[in-house]
């Protein structure tokens, strides 16, 4: 009996664990969304982003942070649902801007200020990082979802 | 029997779906109206032509070689076809990114003629 409870038991309580400090995202499969969100930067989890956040990104696609990236319609409605089916951000309390209009960056998440409250300025300008949406120059896997620590490295 | 069939029917798909980057530059030509110019081309793809970039920003002013995007600084790979057999082989990508890479370069759409223009100046990198 015991050896039954024991590992259901470290189960639930890694399953519990888990979202409070997940930095390891589970990336859905989805054909689409990889085609079409991993051309000019990784495909970012969905669980970055409040659900409000994704409708309001996707309903805008020509004007996407300075470039257009429209997509066809048809694309654009199956890749919508597939975000917000798999959007995170309800815990975080940082949805939303001071306007109240959903947060579109996720840069600016209470979550992500947290996690990088240790990046200093002078090395977010580094040639080889450029810019905080380039996860993967120091989350080699982040194409995988793996954003955690451990994993990280420090460009020069 | 089969085999037969699945063999057509391979060959009707690659027949329908396959474009050459050669099929491209017929095209953009016949929509012109007018022959290319690969020198035109390099020019118009090499310097800005009214936006904050010109192509060369995200795809270097030699596409036979990898680029990199000019603000996310992703990996692009290689433009040029000698260079990269995947480019300018499907109508519904090569539609898609010159409408939202002129969009980004020019602030319009790109005539024919322009696309023309580079499409030559691609196949002539070696």
């Amino acid at each position: 009996m015991k050896r039954i409870i024991a590992p259901s038991l470290f189960a639930l309580l890694a399953a519990l664990a888990l979202p409070a400090q997940a930095d390891s995202y589970r990336l859905p499969k989805n054909a689409v969304f990889e085609e079409e969100c991993s051309s000019c930067h990784i495909a970012f989890p969905p669980q970055m982003l409040h659900a409000d956040s994704w409708r309001a990104m996707m309903g805008d696609l020509s004007r996407h942070f300075g470039s257009d990236a429209s997509i066809d319609e048809k694309h654009r409605v199956a890749i919508t649902d597939f975000l917000v089916a798999n959007a995170g951000g309800r815990k975080t309390g940082d949805t939303r801007d001071a306007q109240g209009k959903p947060l579109l960056r996720i840069t600016e998440t209470a979550r992500f200020a947290k996690k990088h409250r240790e990046i200093s300025a002078a090395t977010w300008k580094r040639p080889s990082i450029k810019s905080p949406a380039n996860c993967a120059a120091c989350h080699p896997l982040a194409a995988a979802g793996e954003y955690s620590d451990h994993s990280a490295v420090s460009p020069k | 029997m089969r085999h037969i069939l699945i063999i057509a029917a391979a060959l009707f798909a690659a027949d329908v779906q396959a474009e050459t980057p050669r099929d491209f530059l017929t095209r953009f030509e016949k929509e012109a109206g007018a022959v290319a110019s690969a020198e035109r081309g390099a020019r118009f793809f090499t310097t800005k032509q009214g936006g904050e970039w010109s192509c060369a920003s995200c795809h270097t002013e030699r596409p036979m070689q990898a680029g990199r995007h000019a603000k996310t600084g992703k990996a692009i790979t290689p433009l040029a076809p000698a260079a990269n057999a995947e480019r300018f082989t499907d109508a519904a990508k090569v539609d898609k990114w010159f409408r939202r890479n002129c969009n980004d370069t020019l602030n319009r759409l790109c005539s024919a003629q322009e696309k023309a223009d580079v499409m030559a100046w691609l196949l002539a990198l070696k």
